[in-house]
């Protein structure tokens, strides 16, 4: 029988890397930029978090404080994928090159850096492990809920995730009311849609598309951080993530550009990638046709609201489009 | 109102055309400024000098014979897929499914050469491969080429979400095809007999791709430059409605190209099977499809600078690979330098195209 019980809780896991990304992205595209370094960004906040547990656990031989094993990666990884947006903002804002190329540019390089350092980083380091395993962070990052053992199917399907998860929730409610309800995001999507009456408007483009893209990278790093030390119970391996990024920026097309959506978005994309394990009987090979059907679906998606021509389903108007006020 | 109104600093202007000598140095500059900031992370990383750095790049480029050969490879295949890529361009289309068409294009070879291998005789194989490769990858671009001419559906992400649809395709058909079953790789299709396989010249493997590419690159130039199509695509990329208005039919453009595009793309993936791997992996594009974009960009789509910018990726790619295999580091040192200098050039264009003034203040300089 389909075991609904086990499958859930392992399609959460599998989803909330993407939730991660997509709530990140869909900051950035609200705000008019497609940012196609997502990829790139989640890379760096996954590697630059395993660097600073790396370093944390090398330097301390005893017991970890639980504050401080928690508090530096999630640092390391803040402040990496804010870099990479800082990167993203300098040359598509400031410098004003094309998104897409920056963009790609930027997965390029983010991959790179995290296959590079997860490769490297024992030999930089001159540290005489034989592989990047992280169990000990990994612990804090994963522990569950106190009571997530003995509250039978109700636990298990709710309450036995590590923190990250349930803040990757909070953040894509905050996200969505955000957007949807403030004036902040009222702005913010303004925008996107159109930067030139925002700019009319007396709205600051560059600072609302400057911390925008940062704040976006920087949701999106944690979820390279989280694949690590929670659903990779902290062992690093090259192109383990693989495309992940990607399928975050799938699923903000899929959701519509709706972080609360996306939600429940993340967690069918992630129970997709899974399926296979759950059906009796499929095969390797019609594992990777399952994996195939989240791109399937997006596309579909993506048609249909194009055909439809919903307003509210639209994607941002000027979405991948730079403004320079003085082009006009 | 209590704010004064602050003049900025600096105030930006666009240029009008600089002369071709100027942005050539301006591109140069930001190269050599990007190749110095590689050298510097090179050294932090190895703790060698850089002029050693460099000299170990130039000799995993350059140093033997062999790795000429590889060099020139790797260039004919990566400028191949910038040079399908660049009409699609031109047009303001996004291409960014030149991985997946890429991968189509290998599938179709790989699956004549397993189904058909022991039947027909190599030379009839070679060219059905060609031809299979050419209409999956021409198919392949042309979805999403529809739907935009169709109902302006937003062909970077299509393109984009294409491709994975093609890596999942090919990784359920080498599940199938494995040799032996359950290694996950389909190994050397036709070893024996080498049916399919491009002929070498002389000893030479490497020569006809090589050939092909110098073919369409001319081609491509030709093309763009004095066809009527050629010029129907810039006008279309300048403008939608000015193309419309003298009479182009917009989306009949759109999906020619985009067939041509991907024609090229399955081309390629015919080459890297038919003439280089003779077997077929889901990383056998290897981000070529996405460098491709950045080679055409940084092009400017011009055919000629295209085999410049080209050779300047693979270049460093291969320096920097030798770079990590002299010092036991991960190859994937190279996608660091290539981002490196990507954001350099990429960056630089902004010089090109606009001038900064530093306004200059009447009263008292603050500091």
């Amino acid at each position: 029988m389909f075991d609904l019980v086990a499958f859930i809780p392992r399609a959460i896991v599998q989803g909330m890397p993407l939730l991660f990304g997509c709530t990140g992205e869909t900051i950035s595209e609200k705000a008019g930029s497609l940012n196609l370094g997502i990829p790139g960004v989640m890379y760096v906040g996954g590697i630059c978090g395993v660097i600073g547990s790396f370093i944390y656990e090398q330097s301390c031989s005893g017991d970890l404080n639980p504050f401080l094993a928690i508090f530096i990666p999630m640092v390391a990884c803040l402040a990496g994928s804010l870099l990479m947006g800082l990167l993203f903002s300098v040359l598509t804002v400031t410098l004003r090159a094309n998104q897409n190329v920056v963009g790609l540019a930027m997965t390029t390089f983010g991959v790179g850096f995290g296959n590079f350092f997860g490769g490297s980083l024992m030999k930089l380091t001159g540290s005489s492990v034989p592989s990047i395993a992280l169990s000990k962070t990994s612990y804090y990052f994963s522990r569950t809920l106190p009571f997530a053992d003995n509250t039978g199917w109700f636990g298990k399907i709710f309450l036995s995730y590590g923190f990250l998860t349930y803040l990757a929730v909070i953040i894509a409610i905050v996200t969505a009311y955000v957007l949807g309800h403030t004036r902040t995001g009222l702005q913010l999507r303004a925008v996107g849609e159109n930067p030139a009456t925002a700019d009319a408007a007396g709205i600051n483009v560059n600072k609302y598309k400057y911390f925008a893209i940062c704040i976006g990278c920087m949701i999106a790093g944690l979820g390279g951080l989280f694949y690590v030390m929670d659903y990779a119970s902290g062992v690093w391996s090259n192109d383990a993530f693989g495309d992940r990024g990607w399928l975050a920026i799938a699923l903000v097309i899929f959701t519509l550009w709706k972080p609360n959506i996306a939600i429940f978005g993340s967690i069918l994309f992630g129970g997709l990638y899974i399926l296979h394990l759950f059906i009796p009987g499929a095969g390797m090979a019609a594992k990777e046709l399952y994996k195939m059907l989240p791109y399937v679906v997006t596309i579909i998606v993506l048609v249909f609201t194009s055909i439809r021509k919903r307003r509210e389903d639209q994607p941002p108007e000027s979405l991948g489009l730079p403004y320079f006020r003085e082009d006009r | 109102m209590s704010k004064i109104n602050k003049e900025p600093l600096l105030h930006i202007t666009k240029r009008k055309e600089l002369p071709m000598s100027k942005t050539w140095a301006i591109r140069i500059g930001a190269i050599i400024a990007a190749l110095i900031v590689c050298a510097i992370v090179t050294t932090a990383m190895t703790g060698l000098d850089p002029f050693s750095v460099f000299g170990t790049m130039i000799y995993g480029a350059v140093g033997t014979e062999r790795k000429v050969w590889i060099l020139l490879k790797e260039l004919a295949v990566l400028l191949s897929v910038s040079l399908a890529l660049t009409p699609a361009f031109k047009m303001k289309f996004w291409n960014l499914g030149g991985e997946g068409q890429i991968l189509v294009g290998a599938w179709a070879t790989a699956l004549c050469m397993i189904y058909m291998g022991d039947v027909i005789p190599s030379g009839l194989l070679i060219l059905i491969c060609l031809a299979a490769s050419i209409i999956c990858g021409a198919i392949w671009a042309m979805i999403p080429a529809f739907f935009k001419a169709k109902w302006n559906t937003n062909e970077t992400l299509f393109t984009l979400m294409m491709n994975y649809v093609a890596i999942q395709l090919v990784a359920y058909f080498i599940i199938i095809w494995e040799v032996p079953k359950g290694s996950g790789q389909v190994g050397i299709i036709n070893q024996s007999t080498r049916s399919g396989w491009l002929p070498y010249v002389g000893t030479n493997s490497y020569i006809l791709i090589i050939l092909f590419v110098a073919v369409i690159t001319a081609g491509m130039f030709i093309y763009l430059k004095y066809s009527k199509q050629g010029y129907e695509i810039s006008v279309v990329g300048e403008s939608q409605r000015t193309a419309s208005y003298v009479g182009i039919k917009v989306d009949r453009v759109i999906i020619r190209t985009l067939l041509l595009s991907g024609a090229i793309c399955g081309f390629t993936g015919w080459m890297i099977v038919s003439g280089i791997d003779h077997t077929i992996t889901t990383t056998l594009a290897g981000g070529r499809g996405f460098l491709g974009i950045m080679v055409s960009w940084l092009a400017q789509f011009n055919v000629i600078a295209m085999i410049f910018a080209s050779l300047l990726i693979v270049f460093l790619g291969q320096g920097a690979g030798e770079i990590s295999t002299s010092f036991g580091l991960n190859q994937s040192f190279a996608d660091i330098l290539t981002g490196i200098i990507l954001f350099f050039i990429i960056g630089c264009e902004f010089f090109i195209n606009y001038k900064i003034h530093v306004r200059k203040k009447s009263g008292k300089e603050e500091a």
